[in-house]
Parts: C-alpha cells; sequence; structure tokens
C-alpha cells in the first residue's frame, strides 16, 4: 500500500457510488449507493438472480459498472483488474487448485508475486496454524474434508493480506452442522485479522448472524441496509419484510395516520400499527400491513380479532399455528410450553392480536416469492 | 454350462478371432522363410526378414522423412489445437458452433483434395513470393496435414476443457497472478495429459496419413508411401516383420501405460494399503510402471539378439535341397515312364509341349541333373523353380 502513514489503520473502506450493471437491456445491478465500512462483516442478502454475485464481481474486478464508480479504500478502481485490487475472493466453489498440494495452494498469491520458495512456506504453516490445520500443508486437496478445505480457502485468500475479502456463498455446499459450526469460525476469523468482509448469501441465517450489517437486494435494487436486527424489526419494504423471516401479510386501505401510526382497514376489521421507513400516507391510500408469527398472541389487548385454526405444524421448541380468519390464513409460532401449557386443538377459535408497534404498513410492492 | 454361456463364448472367441486373427497370420509369416509371406507350409524358422526390413534403402529413408514430418506437425498442430479449442471455449454459443463447422471441416474433406490443393496453393504463393525454396516435400507435408491434424488435436483439447472449471482461472487472476501466470500455472498443468495424448494422435496421424501426403511429399516419400509402392511391386515377409515391431512397440507402451494407470488409481483411491500387491515392497517396486517398462525393454531386448544371433541358413539350405531332390525323383519317374510308352509301342512318342505336359519341370531336359540355380529370382521361391531353371539353361 503505497504512502500511508504507519500510524493510521489502512483504509479498507468499499464505496458504490451510484453503481448499475448492465448486460444488454437486462439491468442486474441499479444504482446501487453505499459505503461499506473499513473491518465490517457485511453482507448482501437476497434470492438467487436478485444480482448480488454480479455486484461482488464488479467489486472484485471481474466486470466494470457500466455505470457509477467502486472505490476501495477511497481509491477509484475503474480499469484496475481483478490481480491489482487489494480484494480477494472466495468463490462458491472455493476453486482449490486440485493439481496443487494445500501448501502450495495457499502459496500460490505469493507464488505470482515472486516470493522464494522457503517465504511461501513459512507463510503457509503460519496460515494453517491460523486456520487450525498444521501440518497438512502436503496433503492434496482431494483429501480434505469440506470443512477443511473451506479454511484452505480462506487461508490462500487471506495469504497476501488484501484489505478486502469476499465471500460467494462458501457456506452453501456444507452440511447444516458444519455450516453453522463455520459461521462462528468465519466470524472469529474476521475479528482476527480485521479485514472487511462482504459476504454474499441467500441464507438468512447466514446473513443475521454473522454480520455487522446486511444489505437486502431483489431485483438489482438494494431494498434496505442495516444491522441485522433493524431489518428483521424494522423493514422498510414489502420485500423485505416478506423476505427475511416470516410474516402474515394484510392487504388493506389506509383510514389515517397520526405521527408514526396509522390505521388501515382491512377484510379482517381495522388495525392500528406502526408505519415502516417514517412515510406519509393519505386516507385511501393501499398499503400493506405485516405482522411476525410469533408477535401475534392469543391474549393480546389492542388489534384483536378471530380466528379459527386450521393445522399445525410441531417442530419441537415451536408449534407452527395456521389460524383462518375471513379469506386470509395466518401462521403464529407458539413457544412449547411443555406439558405445563396445553396446544390449542383443531378446529378451536382463537381470540388473536399484536401490538401497534410489532405491525408494520408498508407501501404495497412486489414480495419474496414462496419457494 | 448353459447354452447361452456356450453361444457367448463361441461367439466372444470367434470376435476375437475376426479381431486378431489377422495380426496373428502376419506376425507368424514374419519368421517363416518362405519368399511370400505365408504360414504354411512351414519352411524354416528365420529372423531374417528383419535383417531385409532393415536393409531396404527405400523404407528407412521413408521413416526418416515421416519422423521429421511427424515431430513438425507435433509441433505446429498441438499448439494450433490447443488455441483452436481455448477461443472456441470462449466464444458466445453462436459463434462458437460456426467456427467449430469451420474447424472441424477439414477432418471432412477428402485428403486427395487437402494434398493437390497445398501443392496448388503453396506454388502460387512460392512463386509469387521467391520464396522457392520452401516448395519441398517436407514443407508442403507439413502445412498440408496440419490442415486437418490441427483439428484432431482440437477435438482433443475440447473435451479435456469441458472438465475444466473456469473460476479456478479467475481465482488465479483475484489472487494476483496476470493472465499468462494463470495460463501457465493452472490452465496448463490441467491440460497437460491432453497435450500428451494430442502429441501422440498427431503423431500417429502424420505417420500413417497416405491420401495427402502422397500428392504433397513431391520427389520424396515418407515411410507410408514408400510401403505402399513397395507393396504395389511385390509384398515379402519383411512387411510382416515391420507388422511385429509396430506390435511390440504398441504392446510396450499399451502395458507400461496400464501399470501407471493402475499404479495411480490405487494410489488415488486408497486402495494402495490395502492391495497385497502394493503392501509387499518387492511386488510394489515390480509393478512400478518404470520397472515394468523396463523389464518389456530387456526382455525384447534379449529376444531381438537372440534372434539376430539365429542362423536359419542350413535349414533353408536343406529346404532347397528338398525341393531339388523332390525335382529330381519327378523327372526320373518321367523319363521312366516315357521309356516304358516307347518300349510297348515301339514309336516315337512326339515329346509334350506343355511346361504342364508332366509334373512341373518335367519338360525333357535330361541333360540337366541337378542343374536349377541355387538361388531363384522368383518371388515364388523355389516350389516353381524347375519352370524357369531348365529355360536359363538354355
Amino acid at each position: 500500500m503505497p504512502d500511508q502513514t504507519p500510524d493510521r489503520i489502512p483504509d479498507r473502506s468499499v464505496l458504490l457510488d451510484h453503481v448499475s450493471i448492465r448486460f444488454g437491456n437486462f439491468t442486474a445491478v441499479d444504482n446501487a449507493n453505499l459505503k461499506i465500512n473499513s473491518g465490517e462483516f457485511f453482507s448482501f442478502l437476497g434470492p438467487s438472480g436478485c444480482g448480488k454475485t454480479t455486484m461482488l464481481r464488479c467489486i472484485s474486478g471481474f466486470s466494470e459498472p457500466t455505470e457509477g464508480k467502486v472505490l476501495i479504500g477511497g481509491k477509484d478502481m475503474a480499469g484496475v483488474g481483478p490481480n491489482k485490487r487489494p480484494t480477494a475472493l472466495i468463490f462458491q466453489h472455493l476453486a482449490l487448485f486440485p493439481l496443487m498440494t494445500v501448501a502450495e495452494n495457499i502459496a500460490f498469491p505469493l507464488e505470482v508475486r515472486g516470493v522464494s520458495k522457503k517465504e511461501r512456506r513459512k507463510k503457509a504453516d503460519e496460515l494453517l496454524d491460523m486456520i487450525a490445520l498444521p501440518g497438512i500443508g502436503d496433503k492434496k486437496v482431494s483429501e480434505l474434508s469440506g470443512g477443511q478445505k473451506q479454511r484452505v480457502a480462506i487461508a490462500r485468500a487471506l495469504a497476501v493480506e488484501p484489505d478486502i475479502l469476499l465471500l460467494d456463498e462458501p457456506l452453501s455446499a456444507l452440511d447444516l452442522k458444519l455450516r453453522q459450526h463455520m459461521r462462528t469460525e468465519l466470524r472469529a476469523i474476521q475479528k482476527q485479522v480485521g479485514v472487511t468482509f462482504i459476504y454474499i448469501t441467500h441464507d438468512q441465517g447466514e446473513a443475521l448472524t454473522m454480520s455487522d450489517r446486511v444489505a437486502v437486494m431483489s431485483r438489482g435494487v438494494i431494498e434496505q441496509v442495516g444491522e441485522p436486527d433493524r431489518i428483521y424489526n424494522r423493514p422498510r419494504s414489502a420485500f423485505v419484510a416478506s423476505f427475511v423471516g416470516e410474516n402474515n401479510a394484510l392487504q388493506g386501505v389506509i383510514k389515517g395516520q397520526s405521527g408514526d401510526l396509522a390505521a388501515l382497514e382491512t377484510p379482517m376489521g381495522t388495525f392500528e400499527a406502526r408505519v415502516g421507513g417514517g412515510r406519509k400516507y393519505k386516507a385511501g391510500d393501499e398499503a400493506l400491513l405485516f405482522v411476525r408469527p410469533e408477535q401475534l398472541i392469543p391474549c393480546a389487548t389492542e388489534n384483536t380479532f378471530q380466528a379459527t385454526l386450521s393445522r399445525q405444524e410441531f417442530e419441537g421448541a415451536t408449534n407452527h399455528v395456521f389460524a383462518k380468519a375471513g379469506d386470509t390464513e395466518l401462521r403464529i409460532s407458539m413457544v412449547n410450553a411443555g406439558l405445563a401449557g396445553s396446544l390449542p386443538g383443531q378446529g378451536e377459535s382463537l381470540s388473536l392480536g399484536f401490538a401497534p408497534m410489532n405491525g408494520t404498513i408498508l407501501p404495497v410492492g412486489h414480495m419474496a416469492s414462496e419457494s | 454350462m448353459s447354452r447361452h454361456t456356450l453361444f457367448g463364448g463361441a461367439y466372444a472367441l470367434a470376435f476375437f478371432a475376426f479381431l486378431f486373427g489377422p495380426l496373428v497370420i502376419m506376425a507368424t509369416t514374419a519368421f517363416n522363410s518362405s519368399r511370400f509371406p505365408r504360414v504354411a507350409p512351414w519352411e524354416c524358422f528365420t529372423t531374417g526378414w528383419f535383417g531385409e526390413l532393415f536393409g531396404n534403402a527405400r523404407l528407412m529413408e521413408g521413416l526418416m522423412n515421416s519422423v521429421i514430418i511427424g515431430v513438425g506437425v507435433v509441433a505446429l498442430a498441438v499448439p494450433i489445437g490447443l488455441a483452436g479449442a481455448l477461443a472456441l471455449s470462449e466464444l458466445p454459443p453462436k459463434l462458437r458452433s460456426m467456427l467449430y463447422t469451420v474447424l472441424i471441416l477439414p477432418i471432412l474433406i477428402p485428403g486427395v483434395v487437402l494434398g493437390i490443393s497445398t501443392i496448388v496453393l503453396w506454388g502460387q504463393i512460392t512463386r509469387g513470393t521467391g520464396a522457392g525454396f520452401l516448395y519441398n516435400g517436407y514443407f508442403l507435408t507439413i502445412v498440408g496435414q496440419i490442415t486437418f491434424v490441427s483439428a484432431y488435436a482440437m477435438l482433443v483439447f475440447i473435451a479435456r476443457l469441458q472438465r475444466f472449471d473456469a473460476t479456478q482461472t479467475e481465482a488465479a487472476l483475484d489472487l494476483g497472478a496476470t493472465p499468462g501466470q494463470a495460463f501457465r500455472k493452472i490452465l496448463l498443468p490441467f491440460m497437460a495429459p491432453a497435450i500428451g495424448s494430442a502429441a501422440f494422435i498427431t503423431l500417429l496421424a502424420s505417420f500413417e496419413n497416405y491420401n495427402t501426403t502422397v500428392f504433397t511429399v513431391l520427389s520424396e516419400s515418407t515411410f507410408t508411401t514408400a510401403l505402399a509402392s513397395k507393396v504395389r511391386h511385390g509384398t515379402d515377409p519383411s512387411l510382416s516383420a515391420l507388422a511385429v515391431i509396430i506390435i511390440t512397440l504398441t504392446l510396450v507402451g499399451a502395458l507400461t501405460n496400464e501399470a501407471y494407470q493402475r499404479r495411480k488409481e490405487a494410489e488415488a483411491g486408497g486402495r494402495a494399503s490395502r492391495s497385497p500387491l502394493y503392501a509387499n515392497p518387492v511386488t510394489r517396486a515390480l509393478t512400478h510402471p518404470g520397472i515394468v517398462f523396463a523389464i518389456l525393454v530387456t526382455a525384447i531386448g534379449g529376444i531381438t539378439y537372440a534372434g539376430s544371433q539365429y542362423d536359419s541358413s542350413v535349414c533353408e539350405a536343406a529346404v532347397l535341397q528338398e525341393k531339388l531332390d523332390r525335382q529330381e525323383e519327378l523327372r526320373a519317374e518321367q523319363r521312366a515312364r516315357i521309356e516304358a510308352q516307347e518300349a510297348e509301342q515301339g514309336v516315337t512318342v512326339p515329346k509334350p509341349d506343355s511346361a504342364f505336359g508332366g509334373a512341373f519341370g518335367g519338360v525333357g531336359t535330361p541333360a540337366a541333373p541337378a542343374a536349377p540355380k541355387p538361388e531363384s529370382p522368383s518371388a515364388f521361391g523355389g516350389a516353381f523353380g524347375g519352370i524357369t531353371a531348365p529355360k536359363t539353361e538354355e
């Protein structure tokens, strides 16, 4: 890194300045505008085809933005190839080199920079220690397990001490247990090396548990950027509300708004709820009301209505209850109270409700498709 | 044994006989001293045809030319094929299928056409530019063969490239490699086996090509064209000797390769530790492809040396003597018959005109008791020697 004062931490931020990426008539990324802070664990979350991988390739230098600029560490990256950027990418299928040993894989970035063989080996062993796999340097890549390959790929990416580490759904090929373990591990490695991590995933569990901040993307548009709890509790668009976590959506017409709260008339009755994104509505506007299944509770005093239990799915800790109110089927999550509690029976009538702060009124927009 | 397995066994036997029968017969004729390649009647075991083969100046010169041309073709066709395959893998699908057709076309065009067009085109070019020294058999054959041989190489590379994960190159670039480094350190090592097989296939294709070469080689000759002209003038067992050499080389190559593949598979699959063959240090060393190759080469070298020391002249002389004796015997018989007839009828019966009137060679030449020349110039050996021998004396 040229002329940096030694007492300053290197600037490892990424700035997307009105970035649009188009392929012919297709807009893969539409006017993305955000700053990823130095040393942050930042995730792009979205369904497949939302443009998150295109975004990643644009940051790593495999494609150039059609419009706008990508700045890494404050420097414009236009015309800078992937091999000249201070970024390292971990591919979805890792792209370890099968013809090389583990140590040769890890030392590859050093080899192409002309580092001597002895020094390469030393650095590779250091990195193997860091990922807690000492002594496997002479193994072939094919002899490693999935989790080991994962860690070797991370070590290889970190060998040249990049400022930005980009990860393209690297955990998607692992089984559930290992995936959960690797989440913790990735987070720990990130804290240890202090490199900015940009993580791409369609798995909201991964995005919410690991990230400092999350950007939710849909159809090339960044719908919302924020801390995981804000994304979950304060969605700003119908897509975010329906994509992140489970949600019940009720369509209705605004009756009136006062400050943060508005009244919405739906076929099931008129409900009072918080207005998402600080928007202003006029009476008569069409809007959507979102209520989380775990926030629809049987003994509520506000926003109450009657529903009939239609079916339930038992999943250990939680019991997913589906209740019909009119034509709408609502999803309710009930904590398993054990043998001391009791579960409602089939066809039973329930009195449900939710606190106004727990309902979110959002403008009508496209929703995450059911999968 | 059920009828099915009986039929199946018989069918398999017939199938293998059909496949390998000709090779076995041909290889056998290489060791029969008969001047015409045949198995029966067996005359003498000989290794002389190998000597005859290597003594054939025209064939040996052709072999040398073939090697020069083959090396030239491999050196040019393999890079061209690789470049073509890489270009195809980079192109969008529509353009790719078009370029693919264009590149494959030379394989479909008859070799004769390629040969003639090569001469015509390069004749024009060399005359037009004053580069007349290029208008020779070597250069024309190399450029003529490359037009279609590089397409073979390309097909080999395409097959290998389809299994290449393009993100490997991207990963290398992302990790700081220049495009050249990514090519040398990632793609080329991956393509190495394909480069080996492409080189082998192009060498064979160049070596055995006749249709194109026969035109482009002009006044020179390659091994194949020399062989073809030799066959046209009558075959002899030295070609069988050549077949034996080729079959041997192929077998050595195949066995060594098999040993190599099995060992690689066993090591990759972790079977190495389980198989007793690989556990024992002696058998482990013995199954090493290098050792297998060395054993085969030593065995063949020993057999070759033994064969070169073998002298079949005694046997051949005996066979020749046997033939002459038989001839003499037939003559004596005929003479006796004629005398008997004359004595019976008391008249002189005119001698039969035809050479085939009696037994072979019995054309009433009593003057030549053991006369026929010991070495018959005929390709048919001494069997019919009696017909020509008396005539040459007249």
